[in-house]
């Protein structure tokens, strides 16, 4: 279970407050999806979480046990998984390096396949292709996706896995963190815009202005995200929301 | 022939003894050191210097043919001329290679002069990797000079690779291609503490419909310096590409000097550069999968040199 208490953290340019007090529980098994406005520091969150950004105040907290001495080698180490919103590329690195690397050993062909076929690529298309800028934005991401599904972590972050997949495979990766989420061996956050994810999420946060605005399940937050609609279509971000009203 | 020269024989050329029905011409200290010529593949001393001819039949297919060169101690200085002739229509690999090794105070140096004359729908895949060893204060010293002259339809491709332990290296490429020829070079680099490499490439393009490749990448670690310069010449409807990519790591220098000279007005040529150390967000990624963030230099270094 992840615990976050009270995160704040500011610019280090401006000095301008983006987390103003953060808190949150992740719990085993079950699935919390964090939205809101761009800007409100989610992303930000994501990244102090994997250690890559460091909190001015606050605990981050992994089974009970505090992180915050950690680096992001160590937190990867103790079991938080991070999928980058913008994945990185390699020259020279290809996706079974990347996947082996994930999975901490060599990893046969059946059980690349096994993960790979979950972002909905095959493994004998792509495990020798070069994680470089001839893959698609979309291909990149489900790479990225999949190696954090082959570290089988305790806790797993994806930042706006939506980002660049097509609608064909779109359904299918829900169903990935659905049964992430199902299996009950660790806790997933997942930052997202998009309401299909929203939709199996078991607790959702809206994280605006630099604070939890509100938090609660789908028939809690749907209501206050998307007012008057039953089944409304397009951006669940309450910025566009207001726009649009 | 004594068991340095083993050992850099199965670091250069991934030798296992004597290669079945394979030809091959082990060069020693300047001296050949064992030698096999098959039915395909001839090899004969040169009358008027030191060296060797390899001549190739025309429409042979499948073949290898080994030849690498070893310097096993300080003081030598070896100077070898090895002239290829591929047979049209051949298709064949060719696995050279040079160790250096050091254990004194003198130079050990090795300085290969090849020249390839590639035939008309001939294709030669050329591998050479250079290595450094021992622990003399002697520098290692490798300077290969390729000259290529490749007929109408011929095809070469060369995989270039130094990893380490050269201390100098001087490295000239020259190519002449004909109608429809096309040569792929694909070169890796690294040199580290205080190491210097020169590389340069020539190429005219001279047939229509003929392309090169140039693809460079290198890393500089340390206090180790390297010059990449390329030319090439478009003289006909053409394509011609070339790329270097490098990585600084500590305080390690690259200059790259690439030039595109297009002379005819259906010349296509481009030319792509980067140099840089390894950007942050690679490590972080790597750093996410739990590896050290020394263990993510080794591997990024590690898969780009590959």
């Amino acid at each position: 279970m992840l615990e976050l208490k009270n995160i704040r953290w500011s610019l280090p340019e401006s000095g301008k407050e983006i987390l103003k007090g953060v808190s949150l529980r992740a719990e085993d098994g079950k699935c919390t999806v964090i939205t809101g406005p761009n800007g409100g520091g989610k992303t930000t969150l994501a990244k102090i979480i994997a250690g890559i950004k460091k909190q001015d105040g606050g605990q981050v907290l992994l089974d009970g046990r505090p992180l915050d001495g950690m680096d992001v080698t160590q937190r990867a180490q103790a079991g938080v998984g991070y999928a980058f919103q913008q994945p990185v590329r390699f020259k020279g690195l290809t996706v079974r390096d990347l996947m082996e690397l994930a999975a901490g050993g060599a990893l046969a062909e059946d059980a690349m396949c096994a993960w790979l076929s979950q972002v909905g690529l095959c493994a004998r298309d792509y495990v020798d292709r070069e994680i470089d800028a001839s893959l698609s934005g979309g291909e990149i991401k489900r790479i990225e996706i999949a190696t954090v599904l082959a570290r089988k972590p305790r806790l797993a972050v994806f930042d706006e896995p939506e980002a660049g997949i097509d609608l064909w495979s779109f359904d299918s990766l829900v169903q990935v963190f659905q049964g992430l989420a199902r299996k009950g061996e660790g806790s997933i956050l997942i930052i997202s815009h998009q309401r299909r994810i929203l939709e199996i999420a078991d607790e959702i946060l809206v994280v605006s202005g630099g604070v939890v605005e509100h938090r609660g399940t789908k028939e809690e937050i749907f209501p206050l995200l998307f007012p008057g609609e039953t089944k409304p279509a397009g951006c669940a971000c309450p910025l566009e929301r207001g726009a649009q009203a | 022939m004594n068991h340095v020269t083993g050992k850099l024989l199965d670091i250069v050329a991934g030798w296992m003894g004597e290669p079945e029905n394979a030809a091959y011409n082990i060069r020693e200290d300047g001296l050949c050191a064992g030698r096999r010529s098959t039915a395909n593949i001839r090899i004969e001393t040169k009358a008027d210097k030191p060296g060797i001819d390899i001549i190739v039949a025309p429409g042979t297919k499948g073949e290898t043919a080994y030849i690498p060169a070893c310097v096993t101690k300080s003081g030598v200085d070896d100077l070898v001329y090895n002239d290829f002739y591929i047979g049209e229509g051949a298709d064949i690999t060719i696995v050279a290679g040079c160790g250096v090794h050091s254990e004194g105070e003198e130079e050990a140096r090795h300085n290969g002069i090849h020249r390839f004359f590639v035939g008309e729908k001939a294709r030669a895949v050329y591998i050479e990797k250079h290595v450094g060893a021992g622990e003399g204060a002697g520098a290692r010293v490798i300077n290969p000079q390729t000259y290529i002259e490749i007929a109408a339809g011929g095809q070469m491709e060369i995989e270039s690779v130094q990893i380490g332990g050269v201390d100098r290296t001087d490295r000239v490429t020259q190519a002449k291609l004909a109608q429809d020829a096309r040569l792929l070079v694909r070169e890796r680099l690294l040199t580290e503490g205080e190491q210097q490499a020169a590389t340069s490439f020539d190429v005219e393009i001279n047939g229509p419909g003929a392309g090169c490749d140039l693809i460079s990448r290198s890393v500089a670690k340390d206090h180790s310096r390297q010059d990449f310069r390329s030319k090439v010449y478009g003289n006909a409807p053409c394509t011609g590409h070339s790329e270097c990519d490098a990585i600084l790591i500590g305080h390690g220098a690259v200059a790259a000097a690439p030039e595109l000279i297009a002379n005819h007005p259906e010349a296509a040529l481009i030319h792509e550069a980067a140099i840089g150390k390894i950007a942050g967000e690679q490590l972080l990624k790597l750093q996410t999968l739990g590896l050290t963030e020394q263990q993510a230099e080794e591997k990024i270094v590690e898969g780009f040199l590959r």
